[in-house]
């Protein structure tokens, strides 16, 4: 059997597959499947430093080849998270990646959930500048090269945990965002949060979702992500986790291609939870197949014209 | 409680009413852990989201679970083009369900679609059960007749009139109610119905659980999309309907949130 296994700022990761932050709650929700220890890494549910309520339901729609979602961050809090859920996952992960996703509205939001994740066990912090679905920060941290740039240098003074950023594509360049918190001290970026959307009923004329707008993910948004992966290789030297959209092994090579030494997968395990499983077995075959040692040698190795 | 995901083979198909149909599939496993009042997520071929649908029947001694369901959508409308011999691709058993106590005297309340996950409660009580079944007209009224065989005292009610009770379900249940010897009601279908239904056991001062709807992501709690307002030692908080409902006590429920 082929080694699936990648490295990402230091980490080791027994396969490139890992959970979307908000697709697999904190682990908990999909052990009567398969174990969690299948999985390269879990991106726990976005945390931030006070519990979170959540937005008013309807909080998703369907759309073409994707979904709608506007949950708005609803969660325990970094504290509660550290104290119910991190033992477990650690413990039954046995070695898979296990990823905080911090959310904040205020840059000492932030740095307050580094600290506390600082002083824990688990094994990187993914920074979520990317959310659409919050009225204070969120995605307005992402959006401007000085906003990420600030929250990234904060954090990061705050913890010597390896440090991802989750970049939003809702942006006029995604690279120029990509390199902003490349120079503050980002070990990795993942590429991409949700695009922001909008469905309305048009029997009652209201908008599907009661936050009006949410993040569209699922394969209708996965070209737009291997574009922006592709982009932010071509302008950064730290590694790209890349998600948006994948549902087969084929969708993970083409991201690998485009620039991804390891992938995200979220709104797939919605229509077939045994999706992340099949993607790991594919991408074995197909190093088999093609006598790929490492899956390092193909990150980045499309041929453009 | 656990749940499976597989292809399960449909061994049973009807149609009982315009769009309304009933499938039943081969599951053994996953009939096994099935409760009354439980759903499934099944996926209907090239959309995104499964569809939510309640579990009608669960025979452990045949392995078999069956589904009643309307269609409506382009979603449930590739699930009903399942025939026997097709395979069903199910989530389940998910959820919690009506966990009624044996020896109990039990009202079930269902209005429309809302019937089917009711069936089971009438299944384990049989005389015991009083079953007030609402439809908008006698072209929709499905189930009744096996409510009635398993010796539940069957009362259907529809909006135009045109079979049984002319009128809403709240006034058959005031009436049972009025009789007294009541322990629970349990009830499943539109909102203005369980809302209803609710504030009458809650007059009767009737213990009352609901099964809700919500539109609904993964199935098993992980995405927190299908929220209910819920109230909890005085605290309110977004409960999940799939993994802690769809079956809520109605004390817990906080309707207008």
């Amino acid at each position: 059997m082929a080694d699936l296994s990648v490295k990402i700022a230091g980490v080791d990761f027994k396969n490139p597959v890992i959970m979307a932050s908000g697709a697999y709650g904190n682990g908990e929700c999909y052990t009567d499947l398969y174990p969690i220890s299948e999985l390269g890494g879990i991106s726990c549910k976005g945390m931030t430093i006070e519990p979170k309520m959540g937005n008013i339901p309807p909080r998703i729609a369907e759309t073409p080849s994707g979904i709608l979602n506007s949950v708005g961050l609803q969660n325990i809090g970094v504290r509660g998270f550290v104290d119910y859920y991190l033992d477990t996952l650690k413990e039954e992960g046995k070695g898979t990646v296990i990823i905080a996703n911090v959310a904040g509205a205020t840059l000492d939001d932030y740095i307050a959930a580094a600290e506390i994740l600082e002083s824990s066990n688990v094994d990187m912090i993914e920074l979520n500048i990317s959310c659409p679905n919050v009225k204070a920060g969120g995605a307005t941290w992402g959006v401007t090269t000085e906003g990420a740039a600030a929250v990234t240098k904060a954090v990061r003074n705050a913890t010597k945990k390896p440090l991802i950023v989750k970049l939003t594509p809702n942006v006029t360049s995604i690279a120029d965002i990509a390199k902003a918190v490349e120079a503050e001290g980002a070990d990795s970026i993942s590429v991409i949060n949700t695009l922001l959307g909008m469905r309305i009923d048009i029997r009652n004329r209201r908008p599907i979702l009661h936050n009006n707008v949410g993040g569209l993910s699922g394969p209708a948004i996965f070209p737009v992500a291997v574009r922006c992966v592709w982009q932010c290789f071509n302008a950064v030297k730290i590694p790209i986790i890349g998600m948006g959209g994948i549902s087969t092994w084929e969708d993970a090579v083409e991201m690998m291609l485009a620039g991804a030494s390891a992938i995200q997968m979220g709104t797939a395990i919605f229509t077939d939870p045994y999706a992340p499983l099949k993607v790991t077995e594919g991408l074995a075959k197909y190093m088999d197949d093609n006598g790929i040692k490492s899956l390092s040698e193909i990150v980045g190795q499309v041929k453009p014209w | 409680m656990s749940y499976f995901c597989d292809k399960y083979p449909v061994i049973e198909k009807k149609a009982l009413a315009g769009g309304i149909f009933s499938i039943t599939v081969k599951c053994p496993d996953a009939a096994n852990a099935a409760e009354v009042g439980q759903f499934a997520n099944i996926l209907a071929d090239g959309y995104t989201l499964r569809r939510p649908i309640s579990i009608c029947e669960i025979d452990k001694d045949q392995g078999t679970l069956r589904f009643v369901f309307e269609v409506r959508g382009k979603g449930t409308e590739v699930i009903s083009h399942a025939n026997v011999g097709d395979n069903l691709d199910v989530l389940g058993p998910l959820g919690n369900g009506f966990k009624v106590p044996e020896g109990k005297k039990v009202i079930v309340v269902g209005g429309g679609i809302g019937v089917p996950p009711l069936l089971g409660i009438a299944k384990q009580c049989g005389a015991d059960c009083t079953a007030i079944l609402g439809f908008r007209s006698y072209d929709k009224v499905i189930l009744d007749k096996e409510f009635a065989a398993y010796g539940a005292n069957t009362i259907v009610c529809t909006d135009d009139g045109s079979v049984g009770y002319h009128g809403v379900v709240t006034t058959p249940l005031t009436e049972e109610l009025a009789k007294g010897n009541v322990d629970l009601v349990c009830a499943c279908g539109p909102e203005p119905m369980i809302k209803a239904v609710v504030k009458e056991c809650e007059d009767n001062n009737i213990p009352c659980r609901v099964s809700l709807e919500q539109r609904m992501g993964c199935g098993v709690g992980a995405c927190v999309v299908c929220s209910c307002m819920t109230v909890r030692n005085g605290k309110e908080y977004y409960s999940r309907v799939c993994k802690d409902g769809p079956v809520f006590d109605a004390k817990e429920v906080r309707f207008d949130g």
